[in-house]
């Protein structure tokens, strides 16, 4: 167990669900909530918890593509490359937001940890296609450009809160 | 708290009177899709002006009101997502598309104050105002059974819900059927697991019900992680109830007292709605103990996906409620037998659950009255791509393709060919021009080698190319393979890097026929549905594109010019000012010429990355 890490939060989401072991994907899901990511300190903890092993609960973190062991940035952005939006040319926007952030496939958070870039498989919105989420909140009809200019938005708002 | 039969009919005659006093009903649609376009903001603009100008209006369902009101909801989705946001006008059936907020001051003083119709508002076909919803071609040939109330009622209100007749299926099942008499009403239905499997749907409930094994559960699938569809999403966050009727009849049916929903974490309104339901019917005392005083205890809980494809498949579902890794596992034994914590299980999907009320209130011959023999009832399918019309319908069973993707969809967008429409997303197939007129079922698709999945239908246009299709697939099975059988596990790797070679322009001889050859093993050996259908786009496509495929690894093109790395540009001399534009903004130093004479590009130094097309000013670069 590691001192320095403050396990209360941890420990008010092992409550919320009862200390279950078949709620461990909720408790996972609730831990990455607060800290945007799951940090390694917890998985000997929730381990010792719900009685069983570090194994298993890192199995579980790793299996489920929504679990990230990596710090996300401020602003999660999902590009969709559902069939829809793939027809209707999501790749272009992909592109473009990795161009102005200067990330590729393997690198999808920025070193201010200010923004990730990821792709999904289908947010289901795919009468909007192209289609992308900010922070949950889905952009629709997505272009190159429209997404270059919402990277600037974020940016200045950014600034300007500063 | 409800404690009788007696108090929930009086409740609902009570709020079906509150209904008749809304003489006038906005509905703004409050789907995902309308929600992103800003409706939400529209919805409470809307009730700003009307309460400004002093009109009485009514947000939430009163009980007793004594005057008459206008109705302003939030419904669900009303399926015309391409010309969102949307909102309706009741009595009229005015539809007003693609509403600003700017709009709604227009549409309170001229509509709902002088009863006119705003006009630029109102959808139209080459000039021609359809001003009634159900007049709009993209509506008249639907039949919505289990999207009726999408759109029309308040998708987060019980007492709307309550008050057009709902849990009303619930209450027979519960006072007036005994559980073998449910599953043979079901079973006579012929209603078939909407998912994509098409198992009939009272057979498996029989099954779970003459398990002996004293305790038994209730699942719903609400994974819909197929990509292109979203029916499914849209049935939980416009009619959850309906749902959750559905469920508690089944549980009724097979001695179930506990019902899990499991629903993709890239839903999260459809899981806030579904929590709200789940509340609201358990104050009311329609979930919980002893409900309405009959005995019967019903519970649920909701799981949320942790984004993981394989998990719509039945043992990989319930594993992951388990709170296990999504892995399916050797069937026999089956769902049925040892399901959910190794107890029988009926597991079927949202849709099939939302047929259920309806068919126990109107009855197995009704429902059969509508569809095929066979596979009866209407299916709601998610309509996409390159499409005019995108957005969510539903048309009965038997209902050709051609009628789909003309009639409703309104043809191709920007009036190119039709090329192919891929059905059962990745694990079904595309069907191409001479299978148009094959009327859509479980049994007709699976003679052409598709499956009606669980109804996403994504329309290509003939700039799709068909390779980069099939490549698309099975990238996204191989990402999902869930790494537990050998077969997927490396056959669809291996199958994703021939596929790769082709599209980069070095594909070789006896590429598909190796492609083919690993299908058909992966296909026979693999332990799952998921990794059992990988193949079936590649199959379907090389069967029916097979020139397209030839065009890549032989001729080395693309024909539908969509492959970048088998492109190559060039400057159109007679088009080229010479304005060095092309030259500054290539990465590589491919492009050279002199000032105000035309440009060239040298093709082994050209890396395909497309700046010099798009910062020519005078559509000078062209591809071959």
């Amino acid at each position: 167990m590691d001192k320095e890490f403050d396990y209360s939060v941890v420990d008010k989401v092992l409550n919320d669900h009862e200390c279950k072991q078949s709620s461990v994907i909720a408790i996972l899901q609730d831990v990455q909530e607060h800290y945007h990511y799951l940090p390694r300190e917890v998985f000997a903890y929730i381990a010792k918890k719900l009685d069983t092993s570090v194994a298993n609960i890192y199995s579980v973190a790793t299996f489920y593509e929504n679990f990230s062991l990596e710090p996300k940035g401020k602003y999660v952005i999902k590009v969709c490359d559902g069939t829809a939006c793939h027809v209707r040319k999501s790749v272009p926007v992909l592109e473009r937001l990795r161009a102005e952030l200067c990330l590729k496939d393997g690198k999808v958070t920025t070193d201010d940890l200010m923004f990730t870039v990821e792709t999904v498989s289908c947010l289901g919105a795919c009468g909007l296609a192209p289609a992308m989420t900010v922070n949950d909140k889905v952009m629709p009809a997505m272009t190159p450009d429209k997404a270059s200019a919402l990277i600037r938005e974020i940016k200045e708002a950014e600034r300007d809160a500063e | 708290m409800l404690s009788n039969r007696e108090e929930l009919i009086e409740l609902r005659s009570a709020y079906s009177e509150a209904l008749k006093l809304q003489t006038r009903k906005i509905l703004v649609c409050a789907g995902t899709g309308c929600v992103a376009g800003g409706s939400l903001n529209i919805h409470d603009e809307l009730v700003r002006l009307i309460e400004e100008k002093g009109i009485n209006c009514t947000v939430e369902l009163e009980k007793d009101p004594h005057n008459e009101s206008i109705g302003i909801k939030k419904s669900g989705c009303h399926g015309f997502c391409e010309m969102g946001p949307l909102v309706r006008i009741e009595p009229e059936g005015i539809l007003y598309t693609k509403v600003k907020l700017e709009d709604c001051e227009e549409i309170v003083n001229e509509t709902i104050v002088k009863g006119n119709v705003v006009d630029r508002l109102v959808y139209k076909i080459e000039g021609k105002p359809y001003i009634r919803q159900e007049d709009i071609p993209f509506y008249a040939k639907q039949q919505r059974v289990v999207l009726e109330h999408c759109g029309h009622i308040d998708a987060t209100s019980i007492l709307e819900y309550i008050g057009i007749g709902g849990y009303e299926a619930l209450e027979k099942a519960l006072f007036e059927m005994e559980p073998v008499e449910i599953v043979d009403e079901i079973e006579s239905s012929a209603l078939r697991g909407r998912g994509g499997g098409g198992f009939p749907t009272g057979r498996k409930w029989r099954q779970v019900l003459n398990q002996k094994e004293p305790v038994h559960y209730v699942v719903c699938n609400g994974d819909e992680g197929d990509p292109g569809a979203f029916m499914d999403r849209s049935i939980m966050e416009g009619d959850p109830h309906r749902m959750l009727e559905g469920m508690m009849i089944a549980g009724i049916a097979t001695g179930s007292h506990e019902g899990y929903i499991y629903v993709r974490a890239e839903y999260p309104m459809a899981v806030s709605r579904l929590e709200n339901a789940i509340s609201q019917a358990r104050k009311l005392g329609l979930v919980g103990k002893n409900i309405l005083g009959s005995g019967f205890d019903f519970e649920f809980h909701i799981n949320k996906g942790a984004g993981a494809f394989v998990c719509g498949e039945g043992s990989a579902l319930t594993a992951s409620i388990e709170g296990k890794r999504g892995m399916p596992r050797v069937k026999p034994p089956r769902t049925v037998e040892k399901g959910l914590f190794e107890k029988p299980t009926v597991l079927n999907n949202v849709e099939t659950y939302a047929n259920v009320p309806k068919i126990i209130l109107k009855g197995a011959d009704w429902y059969r009255s509508i569809g095929p023999e066979n596979s009866p009832g209407t299916k709601a399918f998610a309509l996409t791509g390159n499409i005019q019309n995108t957005g969510l319908i539903e048309v009965p069973m038997g209902t050709t393709l051609r009628e789909i993707i003309f009639d409703i969809g309104g043809g191709m967008k920007g009036g190119k060919a039709f090329k192919a429409v891929q059905i059962g997303g990745p694990s079904g197939g595309c069907l191409i021009t001479p299978n148009l007129d094959l009327p859509l079922d479980f049994d007709s698709l699976k003679k052409v080698g598709a499956m009606i999945g669980s109804g996403g239908l994504v329309v290509m246009d003939e700039n799709t190319c068909m390779v980069e299709v099939a490549r698309f697939f099975m990238n996204f099975t191989q990402n999902e393979s869930c790494g537990k059988c050998v077969p997927c596990r490396e056959g669809t790797k291996r199958m994703l890097e021939i596929l790769e070679r082709i599209v980069a322009g070095n594909g070789q001889k006896g590429d598909v026929e190796l492609l083919l050859d690993l299908a058909d093993t992966i296909s026979s050996t693999a332990l799952c549905g998921l990794g059992k259908t990988a193949a079936m786009p590649v199959v379907s496509t090389i069967k029916n594109f097979r020139d397209e495929y030839d065009a890549h690894i032989i001729d080395k093109k693309c024909p539908a010019g969509q492959c970048k790395k088998l492109v190559t540009y060039y400057i159109d001399p007679e088009l080229c000012k010479g304005c060095s534009k092309c030259a500054r903004n290539c990465p590589v130093e491919a492009i050279s010429g002199e000032i105000k004479s035309p440009f060239k590009i040298d093709t082994s130094k050209c890396i395909k990355c497309g700046a010099c097309v798009e910062n020519c000013n005078f559509g000078a670069v062209k591809e071959v």
